[in-house]
C-alpha cells in the first residue's frame, strides 16, 4: 500500500474531471475509463467484509472462552506453538514478498517481481504443509470433530477444537483462495498484463494476501499462546 | 442541469448493439439497467413463487381444504414462503432493481464503478436462488426449520437444511457485492457539482443500505456455513449437547436479520423520497433530516438484534437494553413520515398512481411500524411472542412497506425504464383489490395474535376460525389486485402508449434524459448546479 505512488487517473475524452468541491473525480467511464483509486476503495470494502466474517467466529470464540476458562487454556496447550509461531514468520515473510514484487513491478524490473511473487507462493504452500502436519498429528491423536475421543473430554474443550478446526481451517481456505489469486498475478506479470503503469491488481492481490496475514497473527494468540 | 442533445446519436438501452443479439445480449450485458431488468424479472417470478405458496398456507386454514397438504408440507411451505419471500425478493427488492437502474443515472454517471461484478452479483443471485429450489426436491426433502434456520432443530432435522443454507450464502455473496459496487459508484462517479447534499434522496438511502448489506451480510454468512459444519462434521459450536449454545445462533442469526430489516426498507424510504416531491411540485421538507435519518436507521438498526430473542432467555439488563434501543430506532423513521407529510402540505399535488401506492404506503407502513414499536415494549412481547401478531406486524412492514413502495416506485419509472405508460385506470383498478385485501389478511392477523393463535401452526382452535376465514378470503383479493398490477404493466410492455420523456414533471436528472435512456445514459456528463428537488415556481390560476 504504502509503496504506491500517486494514483494515475486517465480522463476519458467522454467528459471532464471534476475537481474541487465536489470531491467526486473520475467521472467517465466507458472504453477509456479507468479509476485505481475505486478499485483500490471496493477491494478495502472488501476485505472490510472478510473481517466481519471472521469477526463472527471471533465473537464465538471470545463468548466461549469467557464460559470455559479452563477448558480453553487446557485445549492451548494441546497445540504446538513452535509450529504456530514457525508459521507466523513464514506468512509474514510471505506478505513481505509480496510487498517486493510490487516495488519490483513499480520499477519495471519484471524478473525481480516474478522471482518475488514466486517465493510468496513457495512460501504460502509452505505454511499450509505445516498446517496439514498439524492437523495430522491432531486426527492421529483422535482429536477432531464428532470423534469419540473428543467426545470423552469435558465440553469446554469440545468447543475448543471445534473452534479451532472452524478458524484454522477457514483461513486454510482464505491462504488457498490466495495462492490461486498470487497465481494469476503471477501470470499476468508474466504475460505483461501488470507492469510499471498499470498493476492495481497486483496490489489489490497483495492486500487480499495481507489480510490472511492479519487475521492469521490473532488466531495465533487466541489458540496456540492460550495455554 | 445540461440539457441534453435534440439529436440523440446513441440508441436505446432495449436496443441491442453489440455481437449477441436477443437473449444472449441481455444474459451477458454490464449495461446497469438491463442488470437491473434482469433482477426486476426474476425477481417478481420469485415473488409469485411465494404468493402461491403463501395463498396454499392460508387456504389450509379453511375447514374444506384442512386436507390439501400434510403438517410436514405445511412446515417446508412457511420456510419456503420465508425463504423465498425474504431472500429473492425483499432483501435484494428496491435496491437490486431500481438501485441498479437509476442509481447512476440519479449521480450523473454512466454505469457502476464495476459493471461486470455487477452482472456477476445476478448471477450469484440466480445461482442462490436455483439452489433454494433445489433444496426443496432433493436430499431428505424441503426444509422444515421456518427461514431462520434456528438451531438446534436446525442441526438435527433430517430435511434439506444444508442445501438451502448454502443457497442464502450464496445470496449474500450477491448482496455484499452490490453493496460494495454502489459504495464505491456513489463515492467515485458522482457528476461535477454534485455534492453529497445534492444527491437524490434514493441515493441516499442505496448508500446507507449498501453499507448495511457489507457490514451485516458476513455474520449471517459466516452464521450459515457454521451450520453446514456443525451438519457435515458436528463442531459442536451450537450443540448442547458438545458444550456449544443455541442462543449464540440466534444472536448471530439476529445481527445480521435484524438490520436485513433495514436492507429491505431503507431504499423503499428512498423511493417514496423521491415520488413525494415530484407529485406535491415542491421541494422535499428537511432534505437533511431525511438524508440522515437513513444513516442513523443504519447505524442504530444494527444494535437491536436482540429484541427478536426476548423470551429466549437473555438477562433482564440486556433485555432492557435492546427493548430502549429499539424505541430509539422508531425515531429516525418517524422524522421521515413527518418530512413526507409536511411536504404534501401546502403542495400542488398531482394525484397520479405513484402518488397514489406511495401514500398507501405510509399508511401501511405506520401500522407495522407502530406495532413493531408496540412489541419493542417487553410487557407486551412476552404476551405476544410467537404469534400472529408477529406475523402481522412484519407483513405490513415487508409487504405493506418494502412491497408497496416497489410498486409506488415501479409505476414512478416505469414510463423511464420501459418508454411506455400504463393505463392509470386500471392501475387504480388493481389498487382496490389490492388493498381491501391486505387489511382483511394481515390486520385479521394481528386481531388473531393478540387473541392467543400462535405463528407457524397447521391447525387452530374454534375460537379463531372467524377471522381465519377472514384472512383467507383477503388472500384471495390480495393475490387478484397482485394479478392485476402487474397484468397491466406488462400489457404495456407490449402494447402501451408511448411515454414521454417526463411524464411526472420530475427535475431530478433521470427526467432529462429520453424515455427509456440511451445506451450510456448522458449525452453529455450533466453539471449539477443545484439541489436535487428545485421546482420553478407555480404560477398562480
Amino acid at each position: 500500500m504504502s509503496a504506491a505512488p500517486e494514483t494515475k487517473v486517465i480522463p476519458s475524452s467522454l467528459g471532464p474531471d471534476s475537481e474541487g468541491s465536489t470531491g467526486a473525480s473520475s467521472v467517465t467511464q466507458g472504453s477509456g475509463h479507468r479509476d485505481d483509486f475505486g478499485s483500490r476503495l471496493g477491494m478495502w470494502l472488501f476485505l472490510v467484509t472478510e473481517m466481519v466474517l471472521f469477526g463472527g467466529l471471533f465473537i464465538a470464540y471470545s463468548y466461549m472462552r469467557y464460559r470455559y476458562p479452563a477448558e480453553f487454556h487446557h485445549g492451548g496447550g494441546e497445540l504446538n506453538a513452535t509450529l504456530g509461531i514457525i508459521n507466523t514468520l513464514v506468512l509474514l515473510t510471505s506478505s513481505l514478498t509480496v510487498v517486493l514484487a510490487i516495488v519490483a513491478v513499480q520499477r519495471a524490473e519484471k524478473k525481480r517481481a516474478m522471482a518475488f511473487l514466486g517465493g510468496t507462493l513457495v512460501l504460502g504452500v509452505t505454511f499450509l504443509v505445516i498446517k496439514g502436519f498439524e492437523w495430522a498429528a491432531k486426527f492421529h491423536h483422535g482429536l477432531y470433530p464428532n470423534s469419540a475421543h473428543l467426545a470423552t473430554l469435558p465440553p469446554g474443550e469440545q468447543v475448543f477444537f471445534g473452534l479451532y478446526f472452524t478458524m484454522t481451517g477457514l483461513h486454510g481456505v482464505h491462504v488457498i483462495v490466495g495462492l490461486a489469486v498470487l497465481g494469476v498475478m503471477l501470470w499476468w506479470v508474466a504475460t505483461d498484463r501488470i507492469r510499471q503503469d498499470r498493476y492495481i491488481h497486483l496490489e489489490n492481490g497483495g492486500l487480499y494476501w495481507h489480510l490472511v496475514d492479519v487475521i492469521w497473527i490473532f488466531l495465533l494468540p487466541l489458540f496456540y499462546l492460550a495455554a | 442541469m445540461s440539457s441534453t442533445h435534440a439529436s440523440t446519436a446513441q440508441p436505446s438501452y432495449l436496443v441491442d448493439t453489440g455481437a449477441r443479439q436477443g437473449l444472449m445480449a441481455w444474459l451477458t450485458s454490464t449495461d446497469h439497467k438491463r442488470v437491473g431488468l434482469l433482477y426486476l424479472y426474476s425477481m417478481v417470478s420469485f415473488f409469485f413463487v411465494g404468493a402461491i405458496i403463501g395463498l396454499v398456507m392460508r387456504l389450509v386454514q379453511l375447514t374444506t381444504f384442512e386436507k390439501l397438504i400434510t403438517a410436514q408440507t405445511y412446515n417446508a411451505l412457511f420456510t419456503l414462503h420465508g425463504v423465498i419471500m425474504i431472500f429473492l425478493f425483499v432483501i435484494p427488492g428496491l435496491p437490486a432493481v431500481f438501485g441498479n437502474f437509476f442509481l447512476p443515472i440519479l449521480i450523473g454517471a454512466k454505469d457502476v464503478a464495476f459493471p461486470r461484478l455487477n452482472l456477476a452479483s445476478w448471477y450469484f443471485y440466480m445461482a442462490g436462488a436455483i439452489l433454494a429450489v433445489l433444496a426443496l426436491f432433493t436430499g431428505g426433502g424441503a426444509p422444515d426449520t421456518g427461514w431462520t434456520f434456528y438451531a438446534p432443530f436446525s442441526l438435527k432435522t433430517g430435511t434439506n437444511v444444508s442445501l438451502a443454507v448454502f443457497a442464502a450464502f450464496i445470496l449474500g455473496f450477491s448482496s455484499m457485492l452490490t453493496g460494495i459496487n454502489f459504495i464505491t459508484t456513489i463515492h467515485r462517479m458522482r457528476a461535477p457539482g454534485m455534492s453529497w447534499f445534492r444527491m437524490p434522496l434514493m441515493v441516499w438511502a442505496i448508500y446507507s443500505t449498501a453499507w448495511i448489506q457489507l457490514l451485516a451480510t458476513p455474520i449471517v454468512a459466516i452464521t450459515l456455513v457454521l451450520v453446514i459444519l456443525e451438519r457435515f462434521f458436528g463442531i459442536g459450536i451450537f450443540d448442547p449437547a458438545k458444550g456449544g449454545d443455541p442462543l449464540l445462533y440466534q444472536h448471530l442469526f439476529w445481527i445480521y436479520s435484524h438490520p436485513a430489516v433495514y436492507i429491505m426498507i431503507l431504499p423503499a424510504m428512498g423511493a417514496i423520497s423521491e415520488i413525494i416531491p415530484t407529485f406535491a411540485k415542491r421541494t422535499i421538507f428537511g432534505y437533511k433530516a431525511i438524508a440522515f435519518s437513513s444513516m442513523s436507521i443504519a447505524g442504530v438498526g444494527s444494535l437491536v438484534w436482540a429484541h427478536h430473542m426476548f423470551t429466549s432467555g437473555m438477562s433482564n439488563l440486556a433485555q432492557l437494553v435492546f427493548s430502549l434501543l429499539t424505541m430509539i430506532v422508531a425515531v429516525p423513521s418517524a422524522i421521515k413520515v413527518f418530512n413526507w407529510v409536511s411536504t404534501l402540505y401546502k403542495g400542488s399535488i398531482d394525484f397520479q398512481p405513484p402518488l397514489f401506492f406511495a401514500l398507501s404506503f405510509i399508511f401501511l407502513f405506520c401500522i407495522g411500524g407502530l406495532t413493531g414499536v408496540m412489541q419493542g415494549a417487553l410487557a407486551i412481547n412476552v404476551h405476544i411472542h410467537d404469534t400472529y401478531f408477529i406475523v402481522g406486524h412484519f407483513h405490513y412492514v415487508m409487504f405493506g412497506g418494502t412491497g408497496f413502495a416497489f410498486f409506488a416506485a415501479l409505476l414512478y419509472w416505469f414510463p423511464k425504464m420501459f418508454g411506455k405508460m400504463y393505463s392509470k385506470k386500471a392501475i387504480y383498478a388493481s389498487w382496490y383489490p389490492m388493498f381491501i385485501g391486505f387489511n382483511m389478511l394481515y390486520f385479521g392477523m394481528l386481531i388473531l395474535g393478540m387473541m392467543g393463535m400462535p405463528r407457524r401452526y397447521y391447525v387452530h382452535l374454534p375460537q379463531y376460525h372467524t377471522l381465519h376465514v377472514v384472512a383467507t378470503v383477503g388472500s384471495w383479493l390480495l393475490v387478484l389486485g397482485l394479478l392485476m398490477f402487474f397484468g397491466a404493466l406488462l400489457y404495456a410492455i407490449f402494447k402501451g402508449e408511448k411515454a414521454e420523456d417526463n411524464p411526472w414533471g420530475g427535475v431530478t436528472l433521470e427526467w432529462t434524459i429520453p424515455s427509456p435512456p440511451p445506451l450510456e445514459n448522458f449525452e453529455e456528463i450533466p453539471i449539477v448546479t443545484r439541489g436535487p428537488y428545485h421546482f420553478e415556481p407555480q404560477a398562480k390560476s
